[in-house]
C-alpha cells in the first residue's frame, strides 16, 4: 500500500504514515510532518489503503465493514488533511542540514575514573576499567580537555561536560579543579559550561551534595528499581548489594536538590516486569526516572533476546497506563523516554543527526585519548585522537559525521527516525559490527517507547492530565 | 473512542503537528543538549531534547 508504512514497500522521499495501537487507542502518525491524529476504526481503515486510494476503491473494499455515509465522510476528512500537508506528506529535508556536514565538538564526556566502587554484573564498562587498567584522570589531562574543547567547540556558546566513569566521584578532587578552571574560561572565551556527574551514588557525601548543587546542572544518579533487582547485579566490591545505601544517599541528595536531575536505573532479561521498578523508584519520591535496556551482546545471560519482545513491549504499554493514572491522580512523574517533546522538541538537522558522537560529542579517556563516545573507549580501532593533539582519526570521524538517518538502510525508510535520530552508533556496532546498521531488539524497543509517548500525549490532550515536558520540569 | 471534533473532523482527532520543523534562520545552531549528557547513556532518543534557540 501506498504511503502505509511497511517496511520494503516505500521508496524514499515518499508520503509514510504508520498505524499503530497502544491500549486499545488507534493512532495514526504523518511521518513527514509529525502530525499524530487518534483515529477511529473508519479512518483507520481507510488509511491503511494507501495514499493513492479513491473514493471507489474505499467503498469497494471497505463498503462490507463500514456504513457508506461514514466512509464518505471519514474520506473527506482524509482529504482536507491530505490537502493541508497533515497526512501523507513529503520528505521535505534538506541534503546539505546533515550530509557530511562539519559540525564542531561541542561536549565532552570525561573518563575522570576508570575505577568503580562497585562491581555491577552488566556493566558496559567492565566493572569500570573499560578492559584495561584501573586509573584515574590526572588534573592535566582534564584542563586539556577543556582546552581541546574550546578550541574546537567554533562559535557554539553551550558547551557540555560531562563525569563520568567508572565511578567519576572516586576522582572528586580533579572535578573540582576542572570545574573551577572551566569557569575561569567562561567570560574569556564567551561561553558558558554545562556539567553533568552520572553516578552510583556510593560515595555521595555531605560536602560532594554541596558541590554538586552549586556547579552541576545536572546529575544522573544509579538506582535500578526494587532492592532484590538492583542488588542482583549492582553489588559493592565486597559482594553485598548496593541498594540501601545507594536509596538512602540519592534520596537526600533529591531532597536537597533545586537542579536537573534523573535517577536512572537499567532493566536486564532478569525483571522484564520492569515498570515495577519505575513505579518503586516514584513510589521512593523520585520525579526524574530513566531506566533503559541493559546493552549486552545475545549470549549474555542479561540481555534483551528477540524473543522477550512481545513482555517487554507489553510491560512498556503496562507502564505508559500506569504513568497516566499516576498524572491523574497528582502523582505524576516524568520518565525520560516518555517525554517525547510534540511542542518545542529540535529541529529537523538535530533529529536527522541523532546523538552527535564522534562529531559533537567525544569521549576522553584517563589518558586523553580522544573516542567517538562514552562508549566506545577501549575498543580497537575507535581511537580518534587526544586532547593535547587533536583529532588525528579523520576518516572515522567522517564516518561518524556521515552517519545519519538517510545513509543508515534500516533508518532510512523507519517511522521513528525523526524520534531516535537513528539510535545508538555504539550499540550497533557492538551488536552488528557497523555504525550504519542497528540492533532490531534495540530498535523494537525505541519504536514502542515512542509509541507510548505519543499514545500519551494523545490522553494528555483529552485534558486528563497536565501536559508538560521533561524540559519544563527540571528547569 | 471519544467522537471527534476537530475542525469539524468526526472521524480524525488531531493530537498534534505538524511539530518536525527546519532550524531556525535556516541553519541548524547546534546549541541544544547532546542527548547522551541527559538521562541516556545507552539509548538514543533525540526527540525529547528541547531546542535552546
Amino acid at each position: 500500500m501506498e504511503g502505509v508504512l511497511e517496511p520494503g514497500k516505500c521508496r524514499d522521499g515518499e508520503s509514510l504514515v504508520h498505524r499503530f495501537e497502544v491500549n486499545g487507542s488507534r493512532l495514526i502518525l504523518d511521518v513527514n510532518s509529525g502530525a499524530l491524529f487518534e483515529v477511529d476504526q473508519v479512518a483507520w481503515d481507510i488509511v491503511g489503503l494507501g495514499a493513492r486510494a479513491g473514493f471507489d476503491e474505499v467503498m469497494v473494499r471497505l463498503g462490507k465493514s463500514h456504513q457508506s455515509e461514514h466512509l464518505e465522510a471519514a474520506f473527506r476528512e482524509l482529504c482536507q488533511l491530505k490537502d493541508r500537508g497533515l497526512l501523507f506528506s513529503r520528505d521535505r529535508t534538506q541534503q546539505g542540514w546533515y550530509d557530511g556536514r562539519e559540525l564542531p565538538c561541542k561536549a565532552l564526556c570525561l573518563h575522570v575514573s576508570h575505577d568503580c566502587n562497585l562491581r555491577c554484573a552488566y556493566c558496559f564498562a567492565q566493572t569500570g576499567n573499560y578492559g584495561g587498567q584501573r586509573r584515574l584522570m590526572p588534573l592535566e589531562v582534564a584542563r586539556a580537555a577543556v582546552d581541546f574543547l574550546l578550541r574546537s567547540c567554533g562559535p557554539q556558546e553551550n558547551l557540555e561536560v560531562d563525569f563520568f566513569g567508572g565511578e567519576p566521584l572516586l576522582n572528586l578532587a580533579v572535578i573540582k579543579q576542572v570545574v573551577e578552571y572551566a569557569r575561569e574560561q567562561e567570560e574569556k572565551h564567551h561561553k558558558r559550561f554545562h556539567f553533568t556527574v552520572t553516578t552510583n551514588a556510593v560515595s555521595l557525601d555531605e560536602d560532594t551534595i554541596r558541590f554538586l548543587n552549586c556547579e552541576v546542572s545536572n546529575v544522573v544518579l544509579s538506582l535500578d528499581g526494587r532492592p532484590e533487582v538492583h542488588d542482583s547485579v549492582r553489588r559493592l566490591s565486597n559482594g553485598r548489594g548496593s541498594y540501601q545505601l545507594v536509596r538512602d544517599n540519592i534520596l537526600r541528595f533529591v531532597a536537597s536538590r533545586d537542579g536537573d536531575y534523573w535517577v536512572r536505573g537499567t532493566f536486564t532479561r532478569c525483571n522484564l516486569d520492569f515498570s515495577r521498578d519505575v513505579l518503586h523508584l516514584a513510589d521512593l519520591g523520585f520525579r526524574n526516572i530513566s531506566v533503559e535496556p541493559v546493552v549486552g551482546l545475545p549470549d549474555d545471560p542479561y540481555s534483551i533476546r528477540p524473543q522477550d519482545l512481545p513482555r517487554v513491549e507489553k510491560e512498556y504499554e503496562t507502564l505508559a497506563r500506569a504513568y497516566l493514572e499516576r498524572w491523574a491522580a497528582g502523582r505524576g512523574f516524568y520518565f525520560f523516554h516518555f517525554e517525547v517533546d510534540l511542542e518545542g522538541g529540535p529541529c529537523l538537522a538535530k533529529r536527522l543527526t541523532g546523538c552527535g558522537a564522534g562529531s559533537q560529542y567525544l569521549a576522553v579517556a584517563p589518558d586523553g585519548g580522544l573516542y567517538p563516545c562514552h562508549q566506545f573507549v577501549g575498543r580497537e580501532g575507535f581511537a580518534v585522537g587526544n586532547v593535547f593533539s587533536g583529532l588525528v582519526g579523520t576518516e572515522i570521524v567522517d564516518k561518524f559525521r556521515k552517519a545519519n538517518i538517510y545513509r543508515k538502510e534500516d533508518c532510512r525508510l523507519c517511522w521513528a527516525r525523526f524520534y531516535c535520530g537513528g539510535g545508538c552508533h555504539a550499540n550497533a556496532h557492538l551488536l552488528k559490527g557497523s555504525i550504519y546498521r542497528m540492533d532490531p531488539v534495540g530498535c523494537a524497543l525505541q519504536k514502542k517507547r515512542i509509541e507510548c509517548a505519543l499514545w500519551l500525549k494523545a490522553r494528555r490532550l483529552q485534558g486528563k492530565v497536565p501536559v508538560a515536558t521533561a524540559y519544563q520540569a527540571t528547569r | 473512542m471519544d467522537r471527534l471534533t476537530d475542525k469539524g473532523m468526526v472521524h480524525f482527532r488531531q493530537v498534534a503537528g505538524p511539530t518536525l520543523r527546519d532550524p531556525k534562520n535556516g541553519t541548524p545552531c547546534g546549541e541544544c543538549q547532546t542527548s547522551c549528557q541527559s538521562a541516556c547513556k545507552t539509548s538514543c532518543t533525540v526527540a525529547n531534547q528541547p531546542c535552546k534557540s
